[in-house]
């Protein structure tokens, strides 16, 4: 255990910010690439490679964690907050899944998944993971293995069974939080449900993590989360401007940090850089795109192996993405999060997720950024992995149309599996979508 | 006279051309099964075409269909525009454009002015499209030009599923083993096709004409059948083939 933690921390503290300092200095050494010539994209945020050298430390440092700090395994829209403030280091297999996806990984390791069992049906993500982890297989190098399975439902249901199989793979314990589905405002029992929950989570975490929390401790980390998710909607805001500095698209990536290191300083020091280069971007006119005619929003989780053609497509015929309610869902759970009353604000804010409500508080908060963003038009991504984000879809569009005058187009699709995707079929609806707007 | 402007629609069944002389009237005309080579085969045929019509080498091309960007065209534009354009065209008004497509079927709303409003596509499955309708005549070893008199004659339609192309082939086989009548077997195989083009008509709005381009307009017994299911008349446009290259040639008149 010493050994494993003294490693951990020479990792965590030298060797993986000398590794990160040498890539970059090897790729200045390289020449920075700047954008093809004939790009449609205007010139690349320089804080890609920050967030490059963010997220290569947070693997690395996971490849030590395990046997040095309590690990936990964690779903994107997780109370993670209590446990960082406990000391765990959290892996998200979302986070993972969707790095595979952009590698194009998923059919192999989703076939793994199959053949053990797992319908094709279920979603990509889970698919991937589980592949990831039979196949011991994974684009970072190695992924500590979790002390702690931790899961919440206001994302789906899915994630339930998904994490009692890796329950019964690791053979650790699982806590579940049951969020009820919210129709309007959530009302005072729903609250104390899911705040009873996270004080058994609390217990069961100091058992876990071999430490008693502190209240300090957790208001620390609840003040980082809380601004971590405000400068992360501050930098999606900068798109309400004409041109928008950035694109939905790169917004999916930028994503990394408020989902992987919530709650953390360096997470927030990284949106503050990330924020000022954004700032100075519209101050100088500077678009995520060359020429910026129509402004898109995205609904639900990006494509992320067609993530670069897609974007493509849009630039050069100058629609820019320049909002999208995935990435927005973090930006907005920090609205509801109360510092001061670090459980009590975690149940609050963790209820009132957008695949936790129902379709009115969609169409309202589509409807808000519709106004907000100044946008033409909406892509609605069907997402054949992702039911709970998909269903009501169709009732969106039509309502759009019809309450927030803004025209959209269902776009079947699947998150993480290419196998489910019909590019050709893709493109054409997509291009003919645009041309309606010439 | 020689022709002003060039449309081809390269889809996945058929290969279609039309060539419009300055009044926007079809001066010439092909149609012809897709080959694998796109441009290739637009290469040859628009030679012929162009040479009947006494059309220059240099009158613009407009294309459309899933082969559009092989065509060498001057325009490459998708079947949806290109549908409502030529639509438009034809008739001068808005409504609801049904086309029924080799690999595909659309269902367009256009506005008074043909602009595009919504469309609607089948998913990626062919169990909407003409290609529903070949395998199972084909299985059913029945000609295209003798199906309307033999769906006029049937008694009843036996229902046949249209979730799957491949599986409402093996049924349309144990149909026949069990002695069903091909008539009735085949009004199914319409009514199936039908009624899956008509759910994609649920995502538009009611009132209006309808109106229907496409191969598969060409077949009376599924017009009938379409106009059943959407509990409507369906008018199937001039020449309903060559309405999507009608289309892209109009985009580049």
């Amino acid at each position: 255990m010493i050994t494993r933690r003294l490693q951990y921390e020479l990792v965590k503290r030298l060797a993986a910010p000398l590794l990160v300092q040498l890539q970059g200095a090897s790729k200045r050494l390289k020449g920075r690439q700047g954008p093809r010539p004939g790009s449609p994209f205007g010139p690349p945020l320089k804080s890609v490679a920050l967030l490059k050298d963010l997220m290569t430390r947070h693997y690395l440092e996971g490849r030590y964690a395990d046997g040095a700090v309590p690990v936990a395994w964690v779903t994107s829209g997780f109370p993670v907050e209590i446990l960082r403030a406990l000391g765990f280091f959290s892996i998200y297999p979302e986070n993972h899944a969707a790095l595979c996806g952009v590698q194009r990984l998923t059919p192999e390791l989703s076939d793994a998944a199959e053949r053990v069992g797992h319908s094709r049906s279920l979603c990509s993500y889970a698919r991937t993971d589980m592949g990831a982890v039979l196949l011991e297989k994974t684009p970072v190098g190695r992924l500590p293995r979790p002390d702690l399975l931790a899961c919440c439902t206001n994302i789906c249901q899915t994630v339930l069974y998904w994490y009692r199989c890796l329950a019964d793979h690791f053979k650790v314990p699982l806590v579940l939080i049951d969020t009820p589905f919210v129709y309007g405002e959530s009302q005072e029992h729903h609250q104390q449900y899911v705040r009873d929950q996270l004080e058994e989570l609390l217990s069961v975490a100091e058992r876990i993590g071999g430490r008693r929390h502190s209240s300090e401790e957790l208001v620390r980390v609840a003040r980082l989360s809380h601004e971590g998710t405000l400068l992360w909607g501050e930098c999606l805001a900068e798109s309400t401007n004409r041109p928008a500095p950035w694109t939905g698209f790169d917004g999916f990536f930028h994503i990394a940090p408020i989902v992987t290191l919530r709650g953390s300083e360096e997470c927030n020091a990284y949106y503050r850089h990330l924020l000022d280069e954004l700032r100075h971007r519209v101050r100088h006119g500077v678009g995520g795109i060359k020429e910026e005619r129509y402004r898109l929003m995205w609904d639900n989780l990006p494509i992320w192996y067609n993530v670069r053609d897609m974007s493509t497509l849009l630039a050069e015929n100058r629609f820019n993405i320049v909002v999208t309610t995935y990435t927005n869902a973090w930006a907005e759970a920090g609205k509801r999060m109360d510092p001061t009353d670090p459980v009590g604000s975690a149940a609050r804010s963790y209820t009132h997720i957008i695949l936790n409500e129902d379709l009115d508080r969609r169409l309202e908060l589509m409807t808000r950024l519709a106004r907000e963003y100044h946008v033409d038009g909406a892509l609605l991504h069907s997402d054949r992995s992702c039911k709970p984000y998909s269903i009501g879809q169709v009732d969106l569009k039509d309502r759009l149309a019809r309450e927030a005058q803004v025209r959209a187009l269902l776009l079947e699709a699947d998150h993480n599996d290419p196998r489910a995707y019909s590019t050709e079929q893709g493109n054409t609806r997509l291009q003919a979508f645009m041309e309606s707007f010439a | 006279m020689s022709g002003v402007a060039i449309g081809v629609d390269a889809g996945s069944t058929t290969w279609k051309a039309v060539i419009l002389d300055d009044q926007g009237q079809v001066l010439a005309s092909r149609v012809a099964p897709a080959e694998p080579l796109v441009d290739q085969q637009t290469r040859v045929e628009l030679a012929r075409l162009r040479e009947r019509t006494s059309t220059s080498s240099d009158v613009p091309v407009g294309a459309t269909g899933y082969g559009r960007k092989r065509v060498g065209a001057q325009r490459a534009i998708t079947e949806i525009t290109c549908h409502a354009r030529g639509a438009f065209h034809i008739t001068g008004a808005g409504g609801v454009l049904v086309d029924v497509g080799g690999q595909d079927s659309k269902i367009i709303h256009m506005g008074p002015d043909g602009s595009v409003l919504d469309f609607a596509m089948n998913d990626k499955c062919a169990a909407g499209t003409g290609r529903f309708l070949e395998v199972l005549l084909g299985r059913l070893q029945v000609a295209w030009e003798d199906v309307p008199a033999l769906v006029a004659s049937a008694r009843s339609a036996v229902s046949v599923s249209s979730t799957c192309t491949v599986f409402a082939e093996s049924e349309v086989i144990s149909l026949v083993a069990e002695g069903e009548p091909v008539e009735g077997i085949l009004k199914g195989v319409h009514q199936s096709l039908a009624s899956r083009v008509a759910g994609l008509a649920g995502l538009l709005p009611p009132g209006g004409a309808v109106y229907m381009s496409g191969g598969v307009a060409l077949g009376r017994a599924m017009v009938d059948a379409l106009a059943a299911a959407l509990g409507r008349p369906v008018t199937v446009l001039a020449e309903p083939q060559l309405v999507g290259a009608l289309g892209a040639a109009l985009s580049v008149r």
